[in-house]
């Protein structure tokens, strides 16, 4: 039964962190919009002029823009892939009996907790070095030419970072839905003679259609914006190998010092995270009301 | 558990288990065992796995020769201020919307989770001239208010599903027993929520801990947290690697220690309530 007064107090209270909110969403992105119509460069003050949308035709007719989209679209799609396809059977895995079974998964989630610098530094040179890494001498036992990860496949090993950190995520969301599994439903398949893979097809796997949904849809939102591990392992090369839309953003904005066009390209991004957005929320606005 | 397990398909499954989560924790192992060796044996070819002369002569030097506490004082102060501060702002808005839902407390609530998906390159520009111009470049202040607000979204949606767990039929017993709203906070709800408040704080914390884009693009030198110290080591070449593992170790074990502590809440504070 809520009285005005309560009604007044649940507003009062709940004001400030709309407010912040919303000023922390719309002055930024106003001024972005504002920069964007702007021929403004930071080395060359006191020249900002109108141009209309010339810099979103400058971003988006760039050759760099076109590289940047497919290499975060190449990202995105491989992290995805192999956090997903790795996931799965590693949180079956952990769903068995285990003995440890608590320390096994304190070692699977701990690549998560890692600062971003730290795992692309300690994967780029401790393990990756074309030299002194781990992995040159481990193809060398086995006879094998040592890879130069960051020459000779640079989008890869930046993949193959990110998929370290992510995969404990994938892992653990999909573990604590498979133990939300209804034991009794698959102890019943297996009375009725149904096979292990049959019961993975046909109760396992639907099951996790919905946290699998989730994990897509959240990991490419972190994963759009992939920035850290390539500004300290490649700085977006060689060439634009590695670059990104975030970080191609970014060096036109403090680097080139770009202003005009650099808010261009914040807003694609914005534009590219909002359709993703979209379904996200619906999913777990579902959710709400259950 | 009413299932048969047999004891080939344990040990199978042990094995497996054990392995596949080694590998998966060995870069980590392995940097803190480079923390331990000499510059020239931490880049020796073959490496040594145990049998090395163990010195903690890195640790000493990362710290006299860049000031590692002044990094780590301020990654605390960063995390711990931008967690609190949006505790403080959240926690009444959660409150108001577990408590008081009108008919748009959930537009409300998927509004604020939109926040969180505006990518933070996409602001990038005006954040770094407003910085510039009111001097917050490279200031605790600036990282903590930027930090706090990137925060903010996941904090109100962590202790809105907590609150919501907490049995109406209480306050109302409270109320009945003439309780006015503020004694209701402090003697019914607050004892009530409180582990939901630690574990929101707990992951927020770590959150803005390991935070590396804001802080990467707008702090340098004197307000630069352990992210941004460790990037430093990114200039190409050169026999580093025991330092910064060392600095690396430092910098990641005690988030790895409260990560291990929050990992169910992990799963719920990041995918919205969506899995429980």
């Amino acid at each position: 039964m809520a009285t005005q007064q309560t009604q007044l107090l649940a507003r009062t209270l709940l004001t400030p962190a709309v407010a912040l909110l919303f000023i922390w969403m719309i002055v930024p992105l106003a001024l972005t919009i504002y920069f964007a119509t702007l021929h403004y460069n930071l080395l060359d003050p006191g020249s900002e002029s109108f141009v209309g949308l010339e810099n979103f035709r400058y971003f988006l007719t760039d050759p760099a823009f076109l590289a940047s989209l497919q290499n975060t679209l190449v990202l995105v799609g491989s992290v995805l892939a192999i956090t997903i396809i790795l996931g799965v059977p590693l949180a079956l895995l952990l769903d068995q009996q285990v003995v440890g079974l608590s320390i096994v998964r304190l070692m699977v989630i701990a690549p998560f907790f890692v600062m971003p610098t730290v795992s692309a530094l300690v994967w780029k040179n401790l393990l990756m070095h074309p030299v002194s890494g781990l992995f040159a001498w481990i193809a060398h036992l086995f006879g094998l030419p040592a890879i130069d990860w960051f020459n000779d496949a640079p989008l890869f090993s930046v993949i193959l970072i990110i998929s370290w950190q992510w995969l404990p995520f994938a892992t653990l969301i999909l573990l604590t839905a498979l133990q939300s599994l209804d034991e009794e439903q698959k102890e019943a398949a297996e009375m009725d003679g149904a096979s292990a893979i049959s019961t993975f097809i046909y109760i396992t796997l639907p099951h996790l259609a919905r946290p699998i949904t989730v994990v897509i849809l959240i990991e490419t939102i972190f994963l759009l914006t992939v920035f850290a591990e390539i500004f300290v392992t490649t700085g977006g090369g060689p060439g634009l190998q590695t670059t990104n839309i975030a970080f191609l953003i970014y060096s036109q904005a403090l680097i080139q010092y770009d202003v005009g066009s650099a808010s261009a390209g914040g807003l694609v991004a914005v534009v590219l995270a909002n359709i993703v957005a979209f379904f996200l929320v619906r999913i777990v606005g579902r959710n709400l009301e259950a | 558990m009413a299932r048969m397990v047999t004891t080939r398909h344990k040990v199978i499954s042990t094995a497996a288990a054990w392995l596949v989560g080694f590998l998966i924790f060995f870069p980590i192992l392995w940097m803190v065992l480079a923390s331990f060796k000499t510059e020239l044996e931490a880049f020796a070819i073959p490496p040594s796995f145990l049998f090395f002369h163990w010195t903690t002569e890195n640790y000493v030097t990362v710290q006299e020769r860049s000031d590692y506490f002044h990094h780590a004082l301020n990654s605390i102060i960063i995390a711990g201020g931008s967690t609190l501060i949006a505790m403080l702002i959240a926690i009444p808005a959660a409150w108001s919307m577990a408590f008081s839902p009108t008919k748009r407390t959930k537009d409300v609530l998927l509004w604020m989770l939109s926040t969180k998906m505006m990518p933070p390159v996409g602001v990038l520009v005006p954040i770094y001239l407003i910085f510039r111009s009111v001097g917050l470049l490279d200031t605790r202040t600036g990282l903590i208010f930027i930090l706090c607000l990137g925060n903010l979204p996941i904090v109100v949606w962590m202790l809105f599903t907590y609150f919501k767990e907490i049995p109406k039929d209480i306050l109302e017993a409270a109320r009945m027993d003439g309780a006015t709203i503020g004694r209701e906070l402090i003697y019914v709800l607050t004892p009530m929520a409180v582990p939901g408040l630690a574990s929101t704080l707990l992951l927020n914390l770590i959150l803005a801990w390991n935070e590396a884009f804001w802080t990467l693009n707008l702090s340098t030198l004197e307000a630069a947290p352990l992210t941004v110290f460790i990037a430093s080591y990114s200039s190409p070449e050169g026999l580093f690697w025991a330092k910064l593992s060392a600095a690396s170790t430092l910098a990641i074990a005690p988030i790895l220690v409260l990560g291990w502590f929050s990992q169910r809440q992990l799963v719920r504070g990041l995918t919205f309530g969506a899995v429980k």
